[in-house]
């Protein structure tokens, strides 16, 4: 069946539907406190909340949630990490990062989600590859929800962009849950 | 190829289809799993810890994952406004697919086209919300272009789908969003399991699906239905799949589909069950012959339902005798 004769079976059996809604502003639905919704949220997906102020510089606070970790990977403006990701041939070589540093644009307070794109990554693979994963986020930048997120985001902006709620899980096994499935092992938010 | 969704990758290894579409290997034991782990990738004998065998693919996934050429997707929604796709995941599996290997492609139905960016808002958060009961998707990827140096393809499928649009009483089921939760609501499918639908999407959806594929095939599939209509309840796109199922069986008659043992049933029973007195007839007949006729009379080729099943005890009296002889005309 070619393209053309797919777009003509379309045309004329696609039914006269309503004109396309305008999207009510589900303001009424946002939560009244978006930092404390936000952080109530990212724990309760299985993610963990770290406040920058309690730490000298970001890199203390790596070394207080994350001792002994050797190989840090990080495109956080001033916090180079161990890994010099610049370096990198291709993505499959990120293969060793234990924990990748990523700053996110925005958080969502009714899902705990942080939108995150190319731009911030380096490589697209960076932020499900690492053994763990932990995002910077500013405390101002938190949405009540997504249906503000997808106004101020722009998705095409950049090629790739995710939000991302949580470490990577699955319960396809006699659906007992799991966390650490193929990406991140776990998902630290850092606001500051 | 590999599949990579732990629950693909388990019943791809036992070589079997789906059973579910959100969780495709729900209907195996995790004795079940850890055996064929334990065959197939060496984790211990007897071993069956859910985050143990977990852990096991996810080692045995990455490398598959860092050696493949092309990695292909399912797509949850293309938006039409920005020319790019969503792809919705809770393992990260097609991100770790797509963004390791040089060429992507997204493979998706027609359907999953929405408008605009904006209607994402709408619909992210009812997939999530009806699939699993989570508020979002641990992973909700927006790909738009090519990483830099790799390909990117996105392959819109008809199947039949332009087709469907076509027809009025059926064009709602295109609204699916596969979030599952007609399965998961469904006393049918609760008991049956995917499998005995005997297609890739199973339950009430598949069941309105299939039959505008190949109605001579599925002919069967809207029958296995009480006509409860809790699949319609649930459904978060308003899909009315009780009244398709019940239309689809209309169709199913009128084209001669219904195997003989049934349409003759139906034609009798109609004839019974419209007939008061060929009704208590009837009732009294079969009460009386239940407690009478010898064993291999009663069960046998024609009695489908006590193959594997004993009848009930037939009562003493129909409710309607039972009801003359103690309600009827006494005081409450």
């Amino acid at each position: 069946m070619s393209k053309k004769s797919i777009l003509r079976a379309i045309r004329q059996n696609q039914p006269q539907g309503p004109p396309l809604p305008d999207l009510p502003s589900f303001a009424s639905d946002a939560p009244e406190a978006p930092l404390a919704a936000f952080q109530a949220m990212v724990t309760a997906m299985g993610g963990q909340v770290a406040n920058a102020a309690d730490y000298p510089d970001l890199g203390a606070l790596v070394s207080a949630y994350f001792p002994g970790e050797t190989s840090v990977a990080s495109t956080v403006p001033g916090f180079p990490g161990n890994i010099p990701l610049q370096n990198m041939a291709s993505p499959a070589a990120l293969e060793t990062v234990g924990l990748a540093v990523i700053p996110a644009p925005w958080g969502v307070a009714e899902n705990g989600a942080v939108w995150v794109t190319e731009k911030e990554c380096l490589f697209r693979v960076l932020p499900f590859i690492a053994q763990h994963l932990m995002v910077v986020l500013a405390k101002d930048r938190i949405l009540s929800n997504m249906h503000e997120a997808y106004q101020r985001v722009q998705v095409d902006e950049t090629g790739f962009g995710v939000f991302i709620a949580g470490p990577s899980k699955t319960a396809d096994i006699e659906q007992a849950l799991v966390i650490g499935a193929q990406a991140a092992r776990s998902f630290t938010v850092v606001l500051e | 190829m590999t599949d990579t969704d732990l629950g693909e990758r388990i019943i791809q290894l036992r070589d079997e289809p789906p059973s579910h579409i959100v969780l495709p290997a729900i209907h195996l034991k995790k004795e079940e799993v850890g055996e064929l782990f334990h065959q197939k990738l060496h984790t211990e004998k007897g071993a069956t810890d859910p985050k143990y065998l977990t852990e096991a693919a996810r080692h045995h996934l990455r490398e598959r994952f860092l050696q493949a050429g092309a990695a292909l997707t399912g797509v949850n929604f293309a938006i039409a406004e920005t020319g790019g796709v969503v792809v919705c995941t809770n393992e990260g599996n097609a991100d770790m697919g797509v963004h390791l290997a040089p060429v992507q492609i997204h493979c998706m139905g027609l359907e999953k086209i929405i408008p605009r960016q904006a209607d994402l808002g709408v619909f992210t958060r009812l997939l999530a919300r009806s699939a699993t009961g989570q508020p979002i998707t641990i992973f909700t990827s927006h790909h738009h272009r090519p990483k830099p140096g790799g390909a990117m393809h996105i392959v819109i499928v008809d199947n039949g789908r332009s087709e469907h649009l076509g027809r009025p009483d059926f064009r709602n089921a295109l609204k699916c969003i596969r979030c599952g939760a007609c399965m998961n609501t469904c006393p049918i499918y609760r008991r049956s399991g995917g499998h005995s639908y005997d297609v890739a999407v199973p339950g009430p959806i598949g069941s309105i699906l299939s039959p505008g594929i190949d109605l001579k095939k599925h002919s069967d599939l809207p029958f296995a239905s009480t006509l409860c209509g809790s699949c319609s309840d649930v459904c978060p796109v308003k899909i009315d799949i009780h009244q398709q199922l019940y239309k689809w069986r209309q169709i199913a008659a009128g084209e001669g589909r219904l195997p003989i043992v049934k349409k003759w049933g139906m034609a009798l029973a109609g004839h019974v069950l419209s007939r008061p007195r060929a009704y208590d007839f009837m009732g009294k007949l079969a009460r009386r012959a239940l407690k009478m006729l010898p064993r291999f009379m009663v069960y046998n080729a024609l009695n489908d339902w006590g193959k594997s099943r004993e009848l009930p005890v037939p009562p003493a009296e129909s409710f309607k005798e039972w009801y003359r002889k103690n309600k009827m005309n006494k005081p409450e």
